[in-house]
């Protein structure tokens, strides 16, 4: 017990100052992809071909844009402009309310903005979630376990993964959701009383991932269920997950781009 | 009889397609049965299409005493007699046969659905089979008092999805079932139909927990065919970061297992350390399971001085601040009295199932790629195999407790050391007929890709083992016996991957 204390009292206090600061993210953190339109002079759409995911979406007109939603985070999808004009900024931001906020010409979002007045007051304080994988890796299943560690601290902004949808207020699902999944994950959302919420966690929730084209597996659960909040990432950095929740509950604001 | 034939396959070597004997099924079944009663172990079992109407088994065998691998092949029809008759190791690996392809294993002991997907890996002419996706024949026990616990696939924690079917009686467990197949991705006929830059990436994500253990072994298949050689430095990266893979997912089992016992200091302690371990991954990768790192021809970013010299002082310091916590956790009478005893695996049914890794080495088989096929840095660094010899849960916390000491010893070992040279070199075209079968030995256990080259060198065929593959039989194994409400401890003193078996 003495040995405890001791141990405890040597490693004081390691749960981060988030949302006030305390994100530290290394030089090669691949955050929020940008795109720089003074170097995408050309509009060429080389990089459409050559990317390995379906990150830039071209054709609409002369536009090049950049789908956060399919991006893979991988350093190839930057490589695939000839020009240089794709990078990975070191933000951790990208969380947004709408599929469709996900595709912009630069990789700036409108991040997500927070429930209406009615469903915050039932939320807001105290959100109750119930995670679904469906045809993962595990890689977004294992960024959440971490936010309940003692570093990211889900429940202390009064969010918790809760053992049955019957006790939860909304259901985070990731993974593109396979063919064998499929009537699960619909039944899980069916258990949650409603009014209630959907979060789409990763790449493959969001378009499918690394697996999109496989008949195995569906293009997210976009297709399947509404979704309120939408958070990129290969698999999202706890800190991105985290913000977007706080955004949805209206205890984060601000700092749109 | 004779011992299989030496035909030059090594771990991360290739042979000529041709090279690889091809013998009748009775044949076939014989030798890969002698051989394992002589001590080898099959260490992969495909069906691969082999003209419109035929379907080639390739059977890759290892000595591990030895060193050596070796390779044998068949071909069979719509129906053939199955090889695990005679050898239980194959069952796992005929049944998923008999789905991927869609060929019959006449007399298998347990014949079921392993995943419930439609043949993907069949020949051209055979007809589609419809496949009933929720049907599973689970067994039963019957008798007034036994009653029956079904659980998932929607489980209570954050965790991937399973279906557990219990037989009990009061609490204690009869008989348990797992049904999988829920992450089914379609994983192997991507890495075999998409370009090299994307199946790399769906490498990285056949197990979101073993990126660098999977992306490593399909880059060691691919870079074997393509006859590219990988420099020290690049070697030496690639096993820093394996072994920094294996020590956050180590920690953070052994924090999970003390909150499964309610031990919560230790459990707080190590869910830190675990992501410590991570963004030390993350410093080096930009990822913090270490995606965009492993790259055919070496690894994407480098591991510079003082990134080295830093990610020394910290691992340093980790293992100072671990030592004092873990004497705690397994001093603890309440945690020993909840691991001890629990969950045991019997030795003889680790060999005979031939189960992998961490699950084998806690049944005192000790069974290690890093020392039986030495790879990369492996062949001039050691890392000692730890073993334990119970077969339980503590025994299976203990052989993690002595990896997580060995490999900081080894990551610091190398830090201090990082050879010079290019961190990457060019990856050039595949040879075409030829086939590669790379190991790595993940935190789970082993890892093997085993790709087979078509005429113009473009892939085949690639199959993909995880570890899990094997092992999930034991959870079922040491479950008997014991009661419903250590379920949770004890599926947690594998931490099995779903993905990574269902592919």
């Amino acid at each position: 017990m003495f040995d405890f204390l001791r141990a405890r009292l040597r490693h004081g206090t390691s749960t981060s100052r988030f949302p006030y600061g305390g994100v530290d993210l290394p030089e090669r953190f691949r955050g929020r992809p940008v795109l720089d339109a003074g170097r995408c002079g050309s509009r060429c759409a080389e990089c459409a071909g050559r990317a390995p995911s379906q990150v830039v979406r071209a054709g609409h007109g002369d536009d090049v844009a950049l789908d956060l939603g399919a991006c893979l985070f991988s350093p190839e999808e930057a490589l695939a402009c000839p020009h240089g004009a794709i990078a990975y900024s070191r933000d951790h931001r990208m969380a947004t309310s709408s599929r469709n906020a996900l595709v912009s010409p630069t990789g700036a979002v409108p991040l997500a903005a927070a429930l209406d007045e009615r469903t915050r007051r039932l939320f807001g304080r105290s959100l109750r979630l119930r995670s679904v994988a469906a045809g993962s890796c595990n890689g977004c299943e294992a960024e959440l376990v971490s936010l309940g560690n003692v570093v990211f601290d889900l429940a202390r902004f009064g969010v918790q993964f809760v053992a049955s949808p019957r006790h939860a207020d909304g259901i985070v699902v990731t993974g593109a959701v396979s063919t064998n999944m499929r009537t699960a994950l619909e039944k899980t959302y069916e258990a949650v009383p409603p009014p209630k919420l959907v979060i789409a966690v990763g790449a493959c929730a969001i378009s499918g991932g690394p697996f999109r084209g496989s008949p195995e597996v569906g293009n997210g659960v976009g297709d399947i269920l509404p979704v309120d909040l939408w958070i990129p990432g290969c698999p999202p950095h706890p800190f991105t997950t985290l913000d977007g929740i706080l955004r949805l509950l209206g205890i984060v604001e601000g700092g749109d781009r | 009889m004779t011992p299989p034939r030496d035909i030059g396959l090594r771990n991360r070597r290739t042979v000529r397609w041709e090279a690889v004997p091809r013998a009748s099924i009775d044949t076939f079944a014989a030798e890969i049965d002698e051989a394992v009663r002589e001590g080898w172990r099959l260490a992969s079992l495909c069906g691969l299409p082999e003209g419109p109407d035929g379907l080639c088994l390739l059977a890759v065998l290892a000595d591990d005493q030895g060193g050596a691998l070796t390779a044998t092949s068949t071909v069979v029809g719509a129906e053939y007699p199955a090889v695990s008759r005679g050898c239980p190791q194959a069952a796992l690996f005929e049944r998923e046969i008999a789905e991927q392809c869609g060929s019959l294993p006449r007399g298998h002991p347990a014949l079921k659905p392993l995943r419930r997907h439609p043949p993907d890996h069949a020949p051209a002419s055979w007809r589609a089979k419809t496949v009933d996706r929720e049907g599973y024949p689970f067994s039963h026990v019957g008798g007034d008092d036994v009653h029956e616990v079904a659980v998932g696939p929607v489980h209570a924690g954050i965790i991937e999805p399973g279906h557990f079917r219990f037989q009990a009686y009061g609490e204690e467990v009869l008989a348990l079932d797992i049904m999988l197949g829920y992450q089914h991705r379609g994983v192997e006929r991507l890495l075999e139909t998409h370009d090299l830059v994307r199946a790399v990436l769906v490498a990285e994500s056949i197990a979101g927990d073993t990126v660098i253990g999977h992306a490593e072994a399909f880059c060691g298949a691919i870079e074997a065919l393509a006859r590219s050689h990988k420099t020290a430095r690049a070697q030496a990266v690639r096993a820093v970061a394996l072994e920094l893979e294996r020590l956050a997912n180590h920690i953070g089992d052994l924090g999970a297992m003390a909150g499964d016992v309610a031990y919560q200091p230790a459990a707080a302690f190590l869910g830190r350390w675990r992501g410590e371990c991570l963004n030390l991954l993350m410093t080096l990768s930009g990822n913090r399971y270490g995606r965009g790192l492993i790259r055919p021809g070496g690894v994407a970013f480098d591991l510079e001085p003082s990134m080295a010299s830093d990610m020394r002082d910290r691992l340093e310091r980790l293992r100072e601040e671990l030592a004092p916590i873990l004497r705690m956790m397994f001093e603890n009478a309440s945690v020993q009295a909840r691991f001890e005893g629990v969950g045991a695996v019997p030795r003889e049914l680790c060999d005979a199932l031939g189960l992998v890794g961490l699950t084998a080495r806690a049944c005192d088989v000790g069974r290690d790629v890093r020392h039986d096929h030495p790879y990369g840095a492996f062949r001039f660094a050691h890392v000692p195999v730890a073993t334990a010899w119970a077969g339980d849960v503590l025994a299976r916390a203990l052989v993690r407790r002595a990896e997580i000491q060995r490999s900081l010893d080894f990551v610091i070992e190398q830090l201090d050391a990082l050879p010079k040279r290019a961190i990457r070199t060019d990856c050039g075209a595949l040879r075409p007929n030829e086939l590669a079968v790379a190991m790595s030995e993940g935190w789970r256990g082993e890892i093997v890709h085993v790709i087979v080259t078509e005429a113009e060198g473009r892939i085949r065929r690639c199959k993909v083992k995880d570890p899990s593959f094997h092992n999930w039989a034991a959870l079922t194994l040491a479950m008997a016996g014991n009661q419903i409400s250590d379920f949770p401890l004890c599926n947690k003193s594998f931490n099995l991957s779903y993905a990574g078996h269902d592919l």
